[in-house]
């Protein structure tokens, strides 16, 4: 075997309150991918922070040898100098600025204080062309596909010379495609001797191209396992055997049994939208969901899959309160009546909720508590005498905490601060809390670990159980597949297949999902 | 084959069941709101230094009155200079239209003779529309607030000078004048001290106690975590000997002013609907994540509109108070305002970007810069060096809290 290019060894860092790492040991070996896994919690992006000096030397506890030697780094510029660049979840580019500028950022080409745009240029083509993006150097990074983005951040990763890169969550907000390129390239710079390491929850990646996998839990290490001798090798680990080793138990079941909804208008069509077209908002030429019909009854979880740009979250968006795109056409019943939805509040007083796929920017105030978080949708049925009843509030918002198993101290807690499975379920809070007919979940476990995805499974099953219809919304077949009772698939805006629980596999889904326009 | 899995805790989470200890509860109640517990105790330490610098002087009755007086308008100014820094917008117009509805209250009762009531009125009426004005092309037609306040505050100071043609127009009836120069009457037998404000006070005190313990009732029939009886008692004692100090001081001189009812009045009115009406937490979530609030029901537009409107409406109100001190209308008043209401929101508490800040941490950051500008004039400290420090004051404030925000952070 080949010699450790890094160790870091009994690793301990703690936060006033909370051990995060303790006695944490990882080897990377020379040109190895190495993979880290574990829940949301477990302790993985602390330890690449204090790899990456994000947390400087004294912070915490242990030792790191890079290349044999022991290192101390005091900055993240400090492990940049030895060749370990770390490219985050949220990516840290500047979207009105050029691939090229993007690239050099801190680290310009310049000659006396002066940027040499001729140098610029080429050396970032000549990087871009490395990593496969064939896009000009001068276009503006906003102009380009989260996918590419990432290309770029590696490209950037390469203009510092590295020798360790670390990718924490890479293909997280990518499509399969970009996600199978973006792999592909990881294993190409093996081949160049630059050693990986990526921090994923998606176990068939790191089965594809991970050499081996250290698993963290709780702060702690749990075992390193080998996932293959040779970068040729298939792999020689399961997925189940990583579960085991993430959440210490053996997962049997990923998903929860459903349970049937036994009310009198079970059955009955909760939720019904004909002939729905929208246009882009800005591009009125582009019709980005096109004469969409589907139903959802109560008690039914019904799945939509489709890939990137199929207009799933378009359509769910457009028919709450039309916050996406311009209105051309369609209808929306809801329990038979038809509704107009025109705006939000329409939207909710109608019985319909939309859990948007993306918490940050569309699900949560994030400088606000958990507590005003639940509430915010249901204010109105909060009130006596006019005003929001705050110890009411508050009782509500300690229900949902002990429900729907929301680690926090109290609820007074900021959701900023919570983890993303935790900020999920305060979504979910909120809209359950609004009482709705209808619950559109969009990508409901996009980024949170498999523990607290089965939590959230658990809830949807509930939630239907009780007799609300769901829609939902996943770039994940098997999860689809494991939930719903019904799918839906679309590409390019219009619906192309609808499948019976008994009836998908993900081969008949995924031909549907990419059914071209003939 | 189903197996009922526990899902692992977080390694963060803390043992429930456990009561924090109530140590914890005070620092967490404290942590949670630093910085208006911060400027409380600035505010204090402020105070009592100018106690001593002045020999007393800054706590006497008549300097009281005297503070209260001059910083009334600055303090109405403040507190809807906060709601507009919560809901995410700036207005830098405000000391514009100080001086417009000042200068029509001027035309309206100097030129007109118009009785002083309808006039108010009216000029609120005003306010409301330049709130309106500004709050249609903020909320509907989606300019930046800063550039809309921008524009407003060359356009209504040139309206201003246009009413006024140059000129100030004085006087005011004595009714108007009250607003800013009076107190209210004395009534009952004669006693050592103001009668209605020893009411006042009485009923202060009782409110505020009577609104504790309805609280603390309501918290422990809901079975939610109180502090302890003792720390309990000992805030209520305090709350009790605070009110009490200050109703005696006021009441050995003329008693309330009324600019103080009205800004006390407006405190209350205000905090209470930005706390617990449901358009006040509708504020709070725009300022805190605009794409959210609106996908949670939150009428952003009409929010928005609303919260300028009230801004317009409050800009009069301190308008007329600041007319009527001055005794006059004129082209020059409410000059620099807009940044005195600014300052004061943000030693306060608010922040850049939204979202954050108390009705009552504007006004606590409005005495910061008031009893600053008070103590420095009487210790005989010139203007130059008043600006200097009141903006050191500002920066101190607010690094403070960015200081304390990085260390809870890490």
């Amino acid at each position: 075997m080949t010699r450790p290019v890094l160790e870091m060894r009994g690793i301990t860092k703690t936060f006033p309150g909370v051990k995060a790492l303790c006695e944490v040991n990882l080897t990377v070996r020379a040109g190895e991918i190495h993979a880290i896994c574990g829940e949301n919690g477990a302790g993985k992006s602390t330890l690449m922070k204090v790899l990456s000096g994000v947390y400087p030397h004294g912070s915490y506890e242990g030792e790191i040898r890079f290349e044999g030697e022991p290192v101390a780094f005091k900055d993240i510029r400090a492990s940049e100098r030895h060749g370990i660049v770390i490219i985050h979840q949220e990516l840290a580019l500047i979207p009105y600025l050029s691939i090229a500028e993007n690239i050099f950022l801190g680290n310009e080409q310049a000659k006396r204080g002066l940027i040499d745009w001729n140098d610029t240029l080429r050396s970032a083509s000549r990087l871009l062309r490395r990593v496969g993006l064939r896009e000009k150097p001068q276009t503006p990074v906003a102009d380009i596909g989260v996918g590419k983005q990432q290309l770029v951040e590696i490209a950037k990763a390469l203009s510092k010379e590295v020798k360790l890169l670390i990718l924490d969550e890479p293909t997280a907000a990518l499509n399969d495609e970009d996600s199978a390129k973006l792999l592909d390239l990881i294993l190409e710079l093996r081949e160049q001797g630059i050693a990986s390491i990526i921090i994923s929850h998606k176990l068939n990646e790191i089965r594809r191209i991970a050499d081996s996998v250290t698993i963290l839990r709780d702060g702690r290490t749990v075992e390193t396992l080998t996932v293959r001798q040779a970068p040729e090798d298939e792999p020689r680990l399961s997925e189940d055997r990583i579960i085991r080793g993430m959440v210490g138990r053996d997962l049997d079941q990923r998903f929860p049994d459903r349970t049937r909804y036994e009310g009198e208008d079970a059955g009955q069509v909760a939720l019904s939208v004909r002939g729905w077209t929208v246009r882009h908002p800005v591009d009125h030429q582009r019709t980005v969901v096109d004469d969409v019909s589907l139903t959802v009854r109560r008690g039914e979880i019904v799945g939509i899959a489709g890939l990137m740009g199929a207009g799933r979250t378009e359509l769910a968006m457009s028919v709450f309160g039309r916050s996406y795109g311009q209105y051309v056409a369609g209808t929306v019943e809801v329990g038979g009546r038809e509704v107009v939805t025109r705006t939000v509040p329409a939207a909710i007083e109608a019985g319909l909720a939309y859990c948007t796929e993306d918490r940050k920017q569309y699900g949560l105030n994030l400088i606000d508590n958990i507590n005003r978080n639940i509430s915010l949708a249901s204010l109105p049925g909060m009130r006596r005498r006019g005003v929001v009843d705050e110890h009411h509030e508050r009782r509500v918002a300690e229900r949902y905490r002990t429900t729907m198993n929301i680690k926090a101290p109290t609820v007074f807690e900021q959701v900023g601060r919570l983890s993303g499975g935790n900020q999920q379920k305060v979504v979910l809070s909120k809209w359950i809390h609004a009482d709705p007919e209808v619950l559109i979940l969009d990508e409901p476990t996009r980024g949170i670990d498999v523990g607290a995805k089965y939590e959230i499974y658990t809830v949807i099953d509930k939630l239907a159980a009780q007799g609300k219809a769901v829609l939902f919304i996943s770039s994940e077949l098997p999860e689809l597949l494991g939930m719903c009772d019904r799918i839906y698939t679309m590409a390019e805006g219009r619906l192309t297949g609808e499948v019976s629980r008994a009836e998908a596999t993900q081969e008949v889904l995924m031909r549907q999902m990419t059914q071209n326009r003939s | 084959m189903t197996t009922t899995t526990t899902p692992p805790r977080d390694a963060s989470a803390a043992p429930s069941g456990q009561r924090p200890s109530a140590g914890a509860v005070l620092l967490q109640a404290l942590r949670g709101n630093m910085r208006q517990y911060g400027m409380l105790i600035a505010l204090a330490f402020i105070i009592v230094l100018f106690q001593i610098w002045t020999d007393g002087t800054l706590l006497l009755p008549n300097n009281v009155s005297n503070l209260i007086q001059q910083n009334g308008y600055i303090l109405i100014l403040a507190m809807g200079m906060m709601i507009v820094i919560i809901a995410g917008h700036i207005d830098l117009s405000v000391g514009s239209v100080v001086a417009f509805v000042g200068a029509m209250s001027a035309v309206m009762m100097v030129k007109h003779d118009m009785p002083w009531v309808l006039a108010l009125v009216l000029s609120l009426l005003i306010g409301a529309v330049a709130g309106a004005w500004q709050g249609y092309f903020i909320a509907y037609v989606g300019i930046p607030s800063f550039i809309v306040t921008l524009a407003g505050m060359l356009l209504f100071r040139g309206l201003t000078q246009i009413v006024l043609e140059g000129q100030s127009i004085a006087p005011f009836p004595e009714g108007f004048q009250n607003i800013a120069k009076g107190f209210i009457p004395e009534m009952g037998p004669y006693t050592q001290y103001h009668n209605p404000t020893l009411l006042l006070g009485l009923a202060a005190v009782v409110f505020l106690l009577l609104r504790e313990w309805r609280d603390r009732r309501r918290q422990l029939a809901y079975g939610l975590d109180v502090v302890p009886t003792g720390i309990w008692v000992a805030k209520c004692t305090a709350i009790t000997a605070a009110v009490v100090a200050f109703t005696l001081t006021l009441a050995s001189f003329h008693g309330v002013p009324v600019v103080m009812l009205i800004t006390g009045g407006l405190l209350i009115g205000l905090g209470y609907v930005m706390r617990n009406a449901v358009i006040g937490r509708h504020v709070y979530a725009l300022g805190g994540n605009k794409a959210a609030a609106k996908l949670s029901g939150v009428k952003d537009k009409r929010v928005t509109f609303l919260v300028f409107v009230n801004m317009g409406v409050l800009a009069a109100l301190a308008g007329c108070v600041y007319a009527a001190r001055l005794n006059a209308g004129t082209p020059q008043a409410g000059l620099n305002f807009e940044l005195e209401a600014i300052a004061a929101s943000f030693i306060g508490g608010a922040s850049m970007s939204g979202g954050v800040g108390t009705v009552m941490g504007a006004v606590i950051g409005g005495l910061v810069l008031g009893v600053l500008n008070n103590g420095m004039s009487l210790v005989g400290i010139g203007t130059d060096y008043q600006q200097v420090i009141k903006g050191l004051v500002l920066l101190a404030a607010v690094g403070f809290d960015v200081w304390n925000k990085r260390k809870a952070g890490k």
